[in-house]
């Protein structure tokens, strides 16, 4: 229990929020890059996946890019990333790599949410006379958004731990503080450091949680 | 002193025959900790989720704890949770397999419960009139027929652990992943593919052969279609 006190002294020392190397600073860094990463990420695979959900085709494609993307090491793609000319962009093999984590889970709820959207009341739309475009964007994207925002958050989450591994790779984030700790053999730091991330994990999760409470629910009963 | 030598080592290429080659015994040590690492973890974590997702089963009100701590856990970073377990493991390949149990469980739990929950009332209750006792209840009907469930958890973990243990390069005992981190700091581009290519390649092959297994153990599923 000695570790916990230490690592408990560590995150109340006004000194190590401080700074360049403060958990403020840090804390800073991992929230932009979740923020863009999963900005991006959206961007990326939301039109996709509902524009194929609408369609109906390429279900198949959707899952087996999620099976992939999971086999593949985030790390890995970090390092291979970094060692390309991408790696002279700064934080830019962390974006990639995050990126390319975050998309299959994003593709795989929201083609999913797509298609589960009662045959039907898609029927009833078209009978009404709705176009294409009508129909995904009154119809199926309405009924479709609580899954497609428990894709967002699986996303976010997910994202929020594995933006530390950027760390490993010398980017910035609260990954710094638990590397750091490592190199300087600190084992209350390490743990520290351990604890932010993980609670900043769980606040993310909390938030979306309250939010999905409080939105309207759109769509359902 | 000679003329260093122009092969793809020594022009740093992505894709080199030479470092295959040369470098076959570190490749084949760390390919051997991959496995180890991978297959432990999710073996202690089946061990683990399967107790936990009969109980949760049997027990409606333990159903709700036991998703909820799984859940949280896995919420936890992977280098964070490594770092976690240091105090108690300290820096071993021990606290590498710990932090991928506690990852697999989420996956584990959630699929066995989920597959135990699809049994057909109907089904328990003819088993249950042909004076079936709850074990024989259990280990000849419901986790028969969770079968399909538990698998695609079960793969789903394994390929999620075999990932994920690249990053016990901090600790020096992540497989691959030591070879990948060590190839970032001094920049050897040859070591870096060939490793991160051999992990792909062990998830894909750990998938088919799970796949393969489902396939074998579970032939009434065959039946049924053909």
């Amino acid at each position: 229990m000695n570790t916990l006190t230490d690592a408990w002294n560590w995150l109340t020392d006004p000194a190590h929020w401080a700074g360049d190397d403060g958990v403020w600073h840090r804390l800073g860094q991992h929230l932009v890059l979740t923020v863009v990463c999963l900005v991006i990420s959206c961007l990326i695979a939301l039109p996709v996946a509902l524009v194929l959900g609408h369609l109906g085709r390429g279900g198949a494609l959707a899952v087996n890019i999620s099976n992939v993307g999971r086999a593949v090491p985030t790390f890995a793609v970090l390092v291979l990333l970094l060692l390309t000319p991408v790696g002279d962009w700064g934080e830019g093999p962390t974006v990639v790599a995050l990126v390319l984590f975050a998309v299959p889970p994003l593709l795989t709820n929201a083609y999913v949410g797509m298609r589960e959207v009662d045959r039907d009341v898609v029927r009833a739309a078209r009978g009404m006379g709705m176009t294409g475009r009508q129909l995904l964007w009154r119809v199926e994207a309405p009924l479709a958004m609580p899954m497609i925002m428990g894709g967002v958050r699986i996303a976010a989450v997910q994202l929020v731990a594995t933006a530390t591994i950027a760390a490993l790779a010398g980017g910035g984030g609260l990954g710094r503080i638990i590397t750091a700790g490592f190199n300087l053999a600190s084992t209350p730091q390490v743990v520290a450091g351990a604890v932010l991330v993980a609670v900043f994990a769980l606040l993310v999760e909390a938030v979306f949680e309250a939010a999905e409470r409080l939105l309207p629910r759109r769509g359902t009963r | 002193m000679t003329a260093p030598p122009d092969d793809c080592l020594a022009r740093n290429e992505w894709i080199c025959g030479d470092y295959l080659s040369t470098r076959r015994h570190i490749l084949l040590d760390a390919v051997g900790q991959h496995l180890q690492l991978t297959v432990l973890s999710v073996l202690i974590g089946l061990a683990i989720a399967l107790p936990l997702a009969v109980l949760a089963r049997r027990w409606g009100w333990a159903a709700g704890p036991v998703l909820a701590v799984t859940t949280v856990l896995y919420t936890i970073p992977s280098l964070a949770m490594f770092s976690l377990l240091l105090p108690v493991y300290g820096l071993s390949a021990a606290l590498v397999v710990a932090g991928l149990v506690l990852y697999s469980l989420t996956l584990l739990v959630r699929n066995i419960l989920a597959g135990l929950r699809a049994v057909p009332e109907d089904t328990r209750q003819a088993a249950r009139g042909m004076g079936y006792g709850p074990v024989r209840l259990l280990l000849t009907v419901e986790l028969p027929l969770a079968l399909p469930a538990a698998m695609a958890g079960l793969r789903i973990a394994t390929v999620s652990a075999v990932s994920l243990a690249t990053v016990g390069a901090i600790v020096g005992f992540g497989g691959l992943g030591n070879l990948i981190y060590a190839g970032m700091n001094t920049y050897f581009k040859a070591q870096v593919l060939t490793a991160s290519v051999l992990c792909v390649v062990i998830a894909v092959a750990a998938d088919l052969l799970l796949l393969g297994i489902q396939w074998l153990i579970t032939p009434w599923t065959r039946a049924r279609r053909g």
